[in-house]
Protein backbone atom coordinates (compact mmCIF):
# COMPACT_ATOMS: atom_id res chain seq x y z
CA UNK A 1 0.00 0.00 0.00
CA UNK A 2 1.51 3.36 -0.97
CA UNK A 3 1.88 5.87 1.82
CA UNK A 4 1.98 9.64 1.71
CA UNK A 5 4.83 11.38 3.42
CA UNK A 6 2.79 11.85 6.61
CA UNK A 7 2.71 8.07 6.93
CA UNK A 8 -1.02 7.61 6.45
CA UNK A 9 -2.40 4.93 4.17
CA UNK A 10 -3.09 6.60 0.88
CA UNK A 11 -4.15 4.94 -2.33
CA UNK A 12 -3.70 8.10 -4.41
CA UNK A 13 -0.16 9.46 -4.40
CA UNK A 14 1.26 12.44 -6.25
CA UNK A 15 3.97 15.01 -5.70
CA UNK A 16 2.44 18.32 -6.80
CA UNK A 17 -0.99 19.93 -6.80
CA UNK A 18 -1.89 22.65 -9.30
CA UNK A 19 -4.99 24.79 -9.76
CA UNK A 20 -4.70 26.21 -13.27
CA UNK A 21 -6.33 29.60 -13.81
CA UNK A 22 -7.12 29.09 -17.49
CA UNK A 23 -8.20 26.16 -19.64
CA UNK A 24 -5.06 26.61 -21.72
CA UNK A 25 -2.92 26.23 -18.60
CA UNK A 26 -4.90 23.13 -17.62
CA UNK A 27 -4.44 21.62 -21.07
CA UNK A 28 -0.69 22.37 -21.05
CA UNK A 29 -0.27 20.73 -17.64
CA UNK A 30 -2.27 17.73 -18.79
CA UNK A 31 0.04 17.03 -21.74
CA UNK A 32 2.74 15.67 -19.45
CA UNK A 33 2.41 11.92 -19.21
CA UNK A 34 2.79 11.86 -15.41
CA UNK A 35 0.13 14.53 -14.77
CA UNK A 36 -3.58 13.89 -14.25
CA UNK A 37 -6.77 15.89 -13.92
CA UNK A 38 -8.25 14.72 -10.62
CA UNK A 39 -11.92 15.88 -10.91
CA UNK A 40 -13.82 14.82 -7.78
CA UNK A 41 -11.37 12.01 -6.83
CA UNK A 42 -14.30 9.81 -5.76
CA UNK A 43 -13.98 7.14 -8.45
CA UNK A 44 -10.21 7.56 -8.47
CA UNK A 45 -10.08 6.67 -4.78
CA UNK A 46 -11.54 3.26 -5.56
CA UNK A 47 -8.25 2.26 -7.16
CA UNK A 48 -4.54 2.79 -6.64
CA UNK A 49 -3.00 5.68 -8.55
CA UNK A 50 0.43 7.24 -8.52
CA UNK A 51 1.26 10.24 -10.67
CA UNK A 52 3.31 13.45 -10.76
CA UNK A 53 0.97 16.44 -10.60
CA UNK A 54 -2.70 16.55 -9.69
CA UNK A 55 -4.50 19.10 -11.87
CA UNK A 56 -7.57 20.54 -10.14
CA UNK A 57 -10.02 22.44 -12.38
CA UNK A 58 -11.89 23.94 -9.41
CA UNK A 59 -10.82 27.56 -10.13
CA UNK A 60 -12.14 27.60 -13.71
CA UNK A 61 -15.77 28.37 -12.97
CA UNK A 62 -16.91 25.01 -14.32
CA UNK A 63 -19.13 24.25 -11.33
CA UNK A 64 -22.28 25.84 -12.77
CA UNK A 65 -25.33 24.54 -14.64
CA UNK A 66 -26.41 27.22 -17.11
CA UNK A 67 -29.92 26.86 -18.52
CA UNK A 68 -31.21 28.80 -21.52
CA UNK A 69 -34.30 28.31 -23.66
CA UNK A 70 -32.24 26.15 -26.03
CA UNK A 71 -29.91 24.09 -23.86
CA UNK A 72 -28.27 23.13 -20.58
CA UNK A 73 -24.55 23.84 -20.27
CA UNK A 74 -23.19 21.72 -17.45
CA UNK A 75 -19.61 22.47 -16.37
CA UNK A 76 -17.17 19.62 -15.87
CA UNK A 77 -16.87 20.36 -12.14
CA UNK A 78 -20.60 20.27 -11.48
CA UNK A 79 -21.28 17.54 -8.94
CA UNK A 80 -23.69 14.68 -9.45
CA UNK A 81 -25.75 16.04 -6.57
CA UNK A 82 -26.09 19.45 -8.26
CA UNK A 83 -27.51 17.75 -11.36
CA UNK A 84 -29.76 15.47 -9.31
CA UNK A 85 -31.31 18.48 -7.55
CA UNK A 86 -31.50 20.85 -10.52
CA UNK A 87 -35.17 21.75 -11.13
CA UNK A 88 -34.64 22.51 -14.84
CA UNK A 89 -32.98 19.16 -15.51
CA UNK A 90 -35.68 17.41 -13.49
CA UNK A 91 -38.45 19.03 -15.53
CA UNK A 92 -36.81 18.52 -18.92
CA UNK A 93 -35.78 14.90 -18.24
CA UNK A 94 -39.19 13.94 -16.77
CA UNK A 95 -37.30 12.94 -13.62
CA UNK A 96 -34.94 10.60 -15.47
CA UNK A 97 -31.79 12.45 -14.30
CA UNK A 98 -32.76 12.13 -10.64
CA UNK A 99 -33.79 8.50 -11.19
CA UNK A 100 -30.42 7.75 -12.73
CA UNK A 101 -28.36 9.53 -10.04
CA UNK A 102 -30.22 8.84 -6.80
CA UNK A 103 -28.68 5.44 -6.09
CA UNK A 104 -25.09 6.27 -6.97
CA UNK A 105 -23.34 5.32 -3.70
CA UNK A 106 -24.66 8.04 -1.36
CA UNK A 107 -25.28 11.77 -0.98
CA UNK A 108 -21.73 12.40 0.26
CA UNK A 109 -20.26 10.64 -2.77
CA UNK A 110 -22.52 12.56 -5.15
CA UNK A 111 -21.47 15.84 -3.48
CA UNK A 112 -17.91 15.02 -4.51
CA UNK A 113 -18.13 13.16 -7.80
CA UNK A 114 -18.21 15.44 -10.83
CA UNK A 115 -19.77 15.32 -14.26
CA UNK A 116 -16.34 15.60 -15.88
CA UNK A 117 -14.79 12.78 -13.88
CA UNK A 118 -17.78 10.54 -14.50
CA UNK A 119 -18.06 11.17 -18.25
CA UNK A 120 -14.35 11.26 -19.00
CA UNK A 121 -13.81 7.75 -17.74
CA UNK A 122 -16.69 6.48 -19.93
CA UNK A 123 -17.20 3.70 -17.43
CA UNK A 124 -19.35 0.85 -18.61
CA UNK A 125 -21.49 0.86 -15.47
CA UNK A 126 -22.08 4.61 -15.64
CA UNK A 127 -25.64 5.76 -14.95
CA UNK A 128 -24.61 9.24 -16.05
CA UNK A 129 -23.48 8.20 -19.50
CA UNK A 130 -26.61 6.12 -20.06
CA UNK A 131 -29.10 8.83 -19.14
CA UNK A 132 -27.39 11.59 -21.11
CA UNK A 133 -26.99 9.36 -24.17
CA UNK A 134 -30.78 9.27 -24.30
CA UNK A 135 -30.75 13.06 -24.83
CA UNK A 136 -29.36 15.25 -27.60
CA UNK A 137 -26.06 15.66 -25.75
CA UNK A 138 -22.60 16.91 -26.71
CA UNK A 139 -19.34 17.25 -24.86
CA UNK A 140 -17.17 20.31 -25.29
CA UNK A 141 -13.49 19.38 -25.38
CA UNK A 142 -10.92 22.15 -25.07
CA UNK A 143 -9.03 21.16 -28.23
CA UNK A 144 -11.48 18.71 -29.77
CA UNK A 145 -14.42 21.12 -29.83
CA UNK A 146 -18.04 20.02 -29.67
CA UNK A 147 -18.45 16.26 -30.05
CA UNK A 148 -21.72 14.29 -29.88
CA UNK A 149 -21.77 12.32 -26.63
CA UNK A 150 -22.45 9.13 -28.56
CA UNK A 151 -19.23 9.65 -30.54
CA UNK A 152 -17.31 10.64 -27.40
CA UNK A 153 -18.44 7.42 -25.70
CA UNK A 154 -16.64 5.44 -28.40
CA UNK A 155 -13.47 7.55 -28.49
CA UNK A 156 -10.23 6.31 -26.92
CA UNK A 157 -8.75 8.25 -23.99
CA UNK A 158 -6.51 11.16 -24.95
CA UNK A 159 -5.00 14.20 -23.21
CA UNK A 160 -7.73 16.74 -24.03
CA UNK A 161 -9.73 18.53 -21.32
CA UNK A 162 -13.48 17.97 -20.99
CA UNK A 163 -14.95 21.43 -20.40
CA UNK A 164 -18.69 20.84 -20.23
CA UNK A 165 -21.67 18.81 -21.35
CA UNK A 166 -24.24 20.53 -23.55
CA UNK A 167 -27.76 19.08 -23.59
CA UNK A 168 -29.98 20.53 -26.31
CA UNK A 169 -33.56 21.01 -25.17
CA UNK A 170 -35.08 19.07 -28.02
CA UNK A 171 -38.75 18.31 -27.40
CA UNK A 172 -38.79 14.93 -25.77
CA UNK A 173 -39.64 12.59 -22.96
CA UNK A 174 -37.33 10.31 -20.99
CA UNK A 175 -37.39 7.40 -18.58
CA UNK A 176 -34.74 5.48 -16.67
CA UNK A 177 -34.51 1.99 -15.18
CA UNK A 178 -31.70 0.11 -13.46
CA UNK A 179 -31.23 -3.17 -11.65
CA UNK A 180 -28.85 -3.28 -8.71
CA UNK A 181 -28.03 -6.14 -6.38
CA UNK A 182 -28.75 -3.66 -3.64
CA UNK A 183 -29.40 0.06 -3.43
CA UNK A 184 -26.20 2.10 -3.94
CA UNK A 185 -24.35 -0.72 -5.67
CA UNK A 186 -23.11 -0.49 -9.24
CA UNK A 187 -25.96 -1.43 -11.62
CA UNK A 188 -26.10 -4.92 -13.06
CA UNK A 189 -27.76 -3.28 -16.06
CA UNK A 190 -29.23 0.14 -16.74
CA UNK A 191 -31.52 1.41 -19.46
CA UNK A 192 -32.84 4.79 -20.60
CA UNK A 193 -35.65 5.25 -23.10
CA UNK A 194 -36.50 8.43 -24.94
CA UNK A 195 -38.47 10.00 -27.68
CA UNK A 196 -36.38 13.02 -28.55
CA UNK A 197 -36.96 15.30 -31.54
CA UNK A 198 -39.25 12.62 -32.96
CA UNK A 199 -36.63 9.85 -32.68
CA UNK A 200 -36.99 6.80 -30.44
CA UNK A 201 -33.89 5.87 -28.47
CA UNK A 202 -33.16 3.10 -26.02
CA UNK A 203 -29.77 3.17 -24.29
CA UNK A 204 -28.45 0.07 -22.55
CA UNK A 205 -25.49 0.39 -20.20
CA UNK A 206 -23.61 -1.57 -17.56
CA UNK A 207 -23.67 -4.52 -19.94
CA UNK A 208 -20.87 -4.21 -18.55
CA UNK A 209 -19.16 -2.48 -21.48
CA UNK A 210 -19.87 1.14 -22.41
CA UNK A 211 -23.51 1.97 -23.06
CA UNK A 212 -24.94 1.54 -26.56
CA UNK A 213 -27.75 3.48 -28.24
CA UNK A 214 -30.49 1.60 -30.10
CA UNK A 215 -32.76 3.40 -32.55
CA UNK A 216 -36.06 2.23 -33.97
CA UNK A 217 -34.70 1.32 -37.38
CA UNK A 218 -37.44 -1.26 -37.96
CA UNK A 219 -40.31 1.08 -37.09
CA UNK A 220 -41.43 -1.13 -34.19
CA UNK A 221 -42.56 1.92 -32.25
CA UNK A 222 -43.96 3.80 -35.24
CA UNK A 223 -47.50 3.47 -33.90
CA UNK A 224 -46.47 4.60 -30.40
CA UNK A 225 -45.77 2.62 -27.26
CA UNK A 226 -48.18 -0.18 -26.44
CA UNK A 227 -47.65 -3.40 -24.47
CA UNK A 228 -47.12 -5.16 -27.82
CA UNK A 229 -44.75 -2.63 -29.41
CA UNK A 230 -42.72 -2.38 -26.19
CA UNK A 231 -42.42 -6.18 -26.13
CA UNK A 232 -41.42 -6.21 -29.80
CA UNK A 233 -38.72 -3.59 -29.24
CA UNK A 234 -37.55 -5.51 -26.15
CA UNK A 235 -37.12 -8.62 -28.32
CA UNK A 236 -35.14 -6.55 -30.82
CA UNK A 237 -32.94 -5.17 -28.00
CA UNK A 238 -32.29 -8.69 -26.69
CA UNK A 239 -30.75 -9.59 -30.04
CA UNK A 240 -29.00 -6.27 -30.67
CA UNK A 241 -27.23 -5.66 -27.34
CA UNK A 242 -24.08 -7.63 -26.61
CA UNK A 243 -23.53 -8.39 -22.94
CA UNK A 244 -20.89 -10.16 -20.92
CA UNK A 245 -20.46 -11.25 -17.32
CA UNK A 246 -18.71 -9.90 -14.24
CA UNK A 247 -19.31 -9.93 -10.48
CA UNK A 248 -22.45 -7.80 -10.87
CA UNK A 249 -24.13 -10.24 -13.23
CA UNK A 250 -23.47 -13.24 -15.44
CA UNK A 251 -23.92 -13.21 -19.21
CA UNK A 252 -27.11 -15.19 -18.85
CA UNK A 253 -28.51 -12.83 -16.20
CA UNK A 254 -27.75 -9.73 -18.24
CA UNK A 255 -29.12 -11.37 -21.39
CA UNK A 256 -32.37 -11.89 -19.51
CA UNK A 257 -32.35 -8.35 -18.11
CA UNK A 258 -31.96 -6.53 -21.44
CA UNK A 259 -35.50 -7.17 -22.74
CA UNK A 260 -37.03 -6.77 -19.29
CA UNK A 261 -35.51 -3.33 -18.64
CA UNK A 262 -36.09 -2.22 -22.23
CA UNK A 263 -39.77 -3.07 -21.98
CA UNK A 264 -40.12 -1.44 -18.57
CA UNK A 265 -38.28 1.70 -19.68
CA UNK A 266 -40.52 2.03 -22.75
CA UNK A 267 -43.70 1.56 -20.72
CA UNK A 268 -42.44 4.09 -18.17
CA UNK A 269 -41.71 6.45 -21.07
CA UNK A 270 -45.31 6.13 -22.22
CA UNK A 271 -46.43 7.33 -18.78
CA UNK A 272 -44.50 10.62 -19.07
CA UNK A 273 -45.15 11.40 -22.75
CA UNK B 1 2.11 22.78 0.57
CA UNK B 2 0.50 25.30 2.91
CA UNK B 3 -3.19 24.64 3.54
CA UNK B 4 -5.62 26.80 5.50
CA UNK B 5 -8.96 25.36 6.52
CA UNK B 6 -11.58 26.83 8.82
CA UNK B 7 -12.00 23.72 10.94
CA UNK B 8 -14.97 23.78 13.31
CA UNK B 9 -14.91 27.56 13.22
CA UNK B 10 -11.19 28.00 13.87
CA UNK B 11 -8.69 28.77 11.11
CA UNK B 12 -6.08 26.02 10.99
CA UNK B 13 -3.05 26.10 8.73
CA UNK B 14 -0.46 23.43 8.13
CA UNK B 15 2.30 22.51 5.72
CA UNK B 16 1.33 19.09 4.35
CA UNK B 17 2.26 16.84 1.43
CA UNK B 18 0.28 17.68 -1.73
CA UNK B 19 -1.52 14.31 -1.71
CA UNK B 20 -2.81 14.61 1.86
CA UNK B 21 -6.42 13.57 2.21
CA UNK B 22 -8.89 15.64 4.18
CA UNK B 23 -9.43 12.79 6.67
CA UNK B 24 -5.73 12.81 7.54
CA UNK B 25 -5.71 16.58 7.87
CA UNK B 26 -8.66 16.75 10.26
CA UNK B 27 -7.51 13.78 12.34
CA UNK B 28 -4.05 15.33 12.62
CA UNK B 29 -5.79 18.38 14.04
CA UNK B 30 -7.61 16.51 16.76
CA UNK B 31 -10.85 15.53 15.06
CA UNK B 32 -10.73 11.83 15.87
CA UNK B 33 -14.48 11.33 15.43
CA UNK B 34 -13.72 11.12 11.69
CA UNK B 35 -13.17 7.41 11.12
CA UNK B 36 -11.25 5.60 8.44
CA UNK B 37 -13.43 2.82 7.06
CA UNK B 38 -13.50 1.46 3.53
CA UNK B 39 -11.19 4.09 1.98
CA UNK B 40 -12.94 3.43 -1.32
CA UNK B 41 -15.60 6.17 -1.19
CA UNK B 42 -18.25 3.66 -0.16
CA UNK B 43 -19.07 3.53 3.56
CA UNK B 44 -19.71 7.09 4.81
CA UNK B 45 -17.72 6.67 8.04
CA UNK B 46 -15.48 9.60 7.21
CA UNK B 47 -18.32 12.09 6.51
CA UNK B 48 -17.56 15.74 7.27
CA UNK B 49 -19.38 18.89 6.19
CA UNK B 50 -17.43 21.00 3.72
CA UNK B 51 -19.06 24.39 3.20
CA UNK B 52 -22.08 22.78 4.90
CA UNK B 53 -22.35 19.87 2.44
CA UNK B 54 -21.62 16.29 3.53
CA UNK B 55 -18.58 14.88 1.75
CA UNK B 56 -16.34 11.83 2.12
CA UNK B 57 -13.13 13.07 3.71
CA UNK B 58 -11.30 9.83 2.82
CA UNK B 59 -11.72 10.70 -0.86
CA UNK B 60 -11.38 14.48 -0.73
CA UNK B 61 -8.01 16.12 -1.15
CA UNK B 62 -7.06 18.42 1.70
CA UNK B 63 -5.83 20.80 -1.02
CA UNK B 64 -9.36 20.94 -2.45
CA UNK B 65 -10.59 22.05 0.97
CA UNK B 66 -8.02 24.84 1.13
CA UNK B 67 -9.74 28.11 2.05
CA UNK B 68 -13.02 26.39 2.83
CA UNK B 69 -14.99 25.63 5.97
CA UNK B 70 -15.00 22.08 7.34
CA UNK B 71 -17.06 20.80 10.24
CA UNK B 72 -16.63 17.49 12.05
CA UNK B 73 -18.73 16.06 14.87
CA UNK B 74 -16.39 17.77 17.36
CA UNK B 75 -17.75 21.12 16.19
CA UNK B 76 -21.41 20.12 16.04
CA UNK B 77 -21.93 18.48 19.43
CA UNK B 78 -24.84 20.70 20.39
CA UNK B 79 -26.74 20.14 17.13
CA UNK B 80 -26.11 16.39 17.35
CA UNK B 81 -27.20 16.19 20.96
CA UNK B 82 -30.78 17.01 19.91
CA UNK B 83 -31.27 13.59 18.29
CA UNK B 84 -28.48 11.14 19.18
CA UNK B 85 -30.24 10.11 22.39
CA UNK B 86 -33.23 8.94 20.35
CA UNK B 87 -30.92 6.76 18.23
CA UNK B 88 -29.25 5.35 21.34
CA UNK B 89 -32.67 4.60 22.83
CA UNK B 90 -33.28 2.27 19.90
CA UNK B 91 -30.01 0.45 20.52
CA UNK B 92 -28.97 1.56 17.05
CA UNK B 93 -25.50 2.76 17.96
CA UNK B 94 -24.26 -0.79 18.79
CA UNK B 95 -20.48 -0.90 18.21
CA UNK B 96 -20.50 2.83 17.54
CA UNK B 97 -17.86 2.90 14.84
CA UNK B 98 -20.17 4.16 12.09
CA UNK B 99 -22.02 6.58 14.36
CA UNK B 100 -20.06 9.78 13.73
CA UNK B 101 -20.61 9.41 9.98
CA UNK B 102 -24.29 8.65 10.49
CA UNK B 103 -24.70 11.60 12.83
CA UNK B 104 -22.92 14.00 10.46
CA UNK B 105 -25.07 12.93 7.55
CA UNK B 106 -28.23 13.12 9.66
CA UNK B 107 -27.31 16.71 10.55
CA UNK B 108 -26.95 17.45 6.83
CA UNK B 109 -30.28 15.75 6.11
CA UNK B 110 -32.19 17.67 8.77
CA UNK B 111 -30.67 20.99 7.69
CA UNK B 112 -31.69 20.32 4.09
CA UNK B 113 -35.03 18.72 4.86
CA UNK B 114 -36.26 19.37 8.42
CA UNK B 115 -39.26 17.06 8.12
CA UNK B 116 -38.22 14.08 5.98
CA UNK B 117 -40.41 11.06 5.28
CA UNK B 118 -39.07 7.59 6.14
CA UNK B 119 -38.25 7.07 2.47
CA UNK B 120 -36.31 10.34 2.36
CA UNK B 121 -34.38 9.40 5.52
CA UNK B 122 -33.41 6.02 4.10
CA UNK B 123 -32.45 7.56 0.76
CA UNK B 124 -30.31 10.29 2.31
CA UNK B 125 -28.54 7.91 4.69
CA UNK B 126 -28.06 5.13 2.14
CA UNK B 127 -24.40 6.10 1.76
CA UNK B 128 -23.70 5.27 5.43
CA UNK B 129 -22.99 1.60 5.94
CA UNK B 130 -23.44 -0.20 9.27
CA UNK B 131 -22.57 -3.84 9.86
CA UNK B 132 -24.42 -4.13 13.20
CA UNK B 133 -27.84 -2.64 13.13
CA UNK B 134 -29.70 -3.38 9.90
CA UNK B 135 -30.57 0.34 9.63
CA UNK B 136 -34.02 -0.05 11.17
CA UNK B 137 -32.82 1.20 14.55
CA UNK B 138 -31.40 4.38 13.09
CA UNK B 139 -34.61 4.98 11.17
CA UNK B 140 -36.71 4.40 14.29
CA UNK B 141 -34.47 6.73 16.28
CA UNK B 142 -34.67 9.59 13.77
CA UNK B 143 -38.42 9.04 13.40
CA UNK B 144 -38.82 9.15 17.20
CA UNK B 145 -36.86 12.42 17.29
CA UNK B 146 -39.01 13.96 14.55
CA UNK B 147 -42.21 12.78 16.25
CA UNK B 148 -41.03 14.26 19.53
CA UNK B 149 -40.30 17.56 17.78
CA UNK B 150 -43.76 17.54 16.22
CA UNK B 151 -45.35 16.89 19.62
CA UNK B 152 -43.32 19.70 21.17
CA UNK B 153 -44.43 22.02 18.37
CA UNK B 154 -48.06 21.02 18.85
CA UNK B 155 -47.83 21.62 22.59
CA UNK B 156 -46.49 25.12 21.98
CA UNK B 157 -49.36 26.05 19.66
Amino acid sequence: MPTSSNGARNIITFQKYERPQTLDEAWELNQKKRNRIVAGTMWMKMGTHSFGTAIDLCDLGLNQIEETDEEFRIGAMVTLRQMEKHPGLAAYSCGAVEAAFKDIVGVQFRNGATLGGSLWRRMGFSDILTVFLAMDSYVELYKGGIVPLEEFARMPYDKDVLVRLVVKKQPGAFSYQAVRKQRTDIPSLNCAAAQVAGEWRVVVGSRPARAVVLRDEQGLLAGGITEESAAAFADYAAGAVTVSGNMWGSVEYRRALVPVLTRRALLALKEVQ
Amino acid sequence: MEIKIKLNGTMVSDDVPADTLLIDFVRAHGCLSVKRGCETSSCGLCTVLMDDEPVLSCSTLAARANGRSVHTLEGLQEEASEFVGFIADQGAEQCGFCNPGFVMNTIALLRENPDPSDGEILAYLSGNLCRCSGYEGQLRGIRAFLNSRHEEGANHE
